[in-house]
């Protein structure tokens, strides 16, 4: 592990629902730069630690600690479109509220990359599965440059041409000082930087 | 309150909402259907029609946003964004307040508004004086907001509830009572001759207090349906 100051860390974190603990005593730290490959199986909270770790929920004990200044962009199982808004509207209503580049060509950029751009003015309902996670995640070329990207199963539905897309995504953002933290449960075809496996059970003494 | 969350959000509702036409008018009809079944079940008696009017047409403006309001965050809790708006510009207090205030007032433009626009129509069905007419706009005016706000309450409040729309009603409609009974109130008055202004001082009071309190119930209830 590096020694400049993490992206985000947690230390003794854990988590409930309801009467159950799903984790307890997790550490974990993601450092800038750094791919983390958070693994376990269905229903031991990897979806409830990318929630903690974005603020949407808060943890039963432990303490999670925010790199200064970094924004967090959380995409998780659900997409957040609109069925009746166009991919473009989708686009610019995301990154409006959460304050990231609202530019054309920053759009552009973003739908182009995810082979969007032929498509942007056709409402989500018409569009498939795996296109809707492509809108989802061409979010993620629009935020700051060095946020924590927290992504619950990004290669849901994406054929070969998306999961490349994504990776390509990845290792630039990667590269370029960000980090990222991500669920998934098909094996990561991404090679440079080598992600970090980090197995919920493992981290956590539950 | 974060001013580009709120503008994001309510664009977005409005936007949305004018794909919808249909759905959008749906209130409105409810409205128009509702308040025109009185004459027909009560008599046209132009008497009895002036005495109950401002009755009914509070109690249907009640009921239709009641009715619309159930969905308000309901769609947007399913497909995930919701949640985004909660994590808007670095999560906290200030996101979630911000989106309580924004679809209250776009739940008020989509529904308060065009009842505001077609009252004085019914008005005039029910024989009313163009006095009393203008006193039933204005008591709409004021109360109308004070039903999208605690409507947008319930409607955070029943989310993810089975049958959250019948308890949103049984949870809601007893904390529009005394805005029903001011609104209507004050038309009574004027209709029958006697100054209104108590009525709309009160009005007024419970619109400021609901303005100041119902968007922070709101915002709580919203964190703990996301969580």
């Amino acid at each position: 592990m590096t020694d400049s100051p993490s992206a985000v860390a947690a230390t003794d974190l854990a988590c409930r629902r309801g009467e159950r603990v799903l984790f307890s005593g997790l550490n974990l730290a993601v450092h800038p730069g750094e791919i983390v490959w958070l693994r376990g199986a269905n229903g031991q909270g990897k979806t409830s630690l990318l929630r903690l770790l974005a603020g949407l929920a808060r943890p039963a004990a432990g303490r999670i600690e925010h790199g200064l200044g970094r924004e967090r962009v959380y995409v998780g199982h659900a997409n957040a479109l609109k069925d009746d808004l166009t991919v473009a509207e989708s686009l610019m209503f995301l990154s409006r509220l959460h304050g990231f580049d609202t530019r054309a060509e920053a759009h552009e950029a973003a739908l182009r990359r995810f082979g969007l751009w032929s498509r942007r003015l056709a409402p989500v309902r018409t569009l498939s599965q795996g296109q809707r996670r492509r809108v989802a995640l061409s979010r993620l070329c629009t935020a700051p440059a060095t946020a924590l990207w927290l992504l619950d199963e990004p290669f849901d539905a994406l054929d070969a041409e998306g999961v490349a897309a994504l990776n390509l995504l990845l290792a630039e953002h990667a590269a370029r000082g960000g980090s990222v933290l991500l669920t998934s449960h098909v094996a990561l075809s991404l090679s440079s930087p080598e992600p970090i496996v980090l197995s919920l059970g493992e981290a956590a003494a539950a | 309150m974060t001013a580009p969350v709120f503008s994001a959000v309510l664009g977005r509702d409005l936007r949305l909402a004018a794909r919808r036409r249909v759905d959008a008018l749906l209130p409105l009809a409810f409205f128009a259907v509702a308040v025109s079944l009185f004459p027909l079940g009560v008599g046209p008696e132009p008497n009895t029609l002036r005495q109950i009017a401002p009755g009914v047409l509070w109690v249907c403006a009640l009921l239709a946003a009641m009715l619309s309001v159930t969905q308000l965050f309901a769609a947007d809790q399913a497909d995930g964004s919701l949640e985004q708006m909660m994590l808007a510009s670095g999560a906290g207090s200030a996101s979630a307040l911000s989106v309580a205030i924004a679809k209250a007032v776009s739940h008020w433009l989509l529904t308060g508004l065009p009842l505001l626009v077609v009252a004085p129509l019914f008005g005039v069905m029910f024989d009313l004086s163009g006095r009393s007419i203008a006193a039933l706009c204005a008591s709409l005016a004021l109360g109308t907001p004070i039903l999208s706000l605690l409507g947008s309450l319930g409607a955070a409040l029943t989310l993810g509830v089975r049958n959250g729309g019948v308890l949103l009603i049984l949870l809601i409609v007893p904390l529009c009572i005394p805005a029903l009974i001011f609104g209507s109130g004050a038309v009574s008055a004027v209709e029958s001759g006697a100054s209104a202004r108590g009525h709309f001082s009160l009005l007024g009071a419970l619109f400021i207090a609901t303005a100041l309190l119902a968007p922070l119930a709101t915002a709580a209830a919203l964190r703990i349906a996301t969580e």
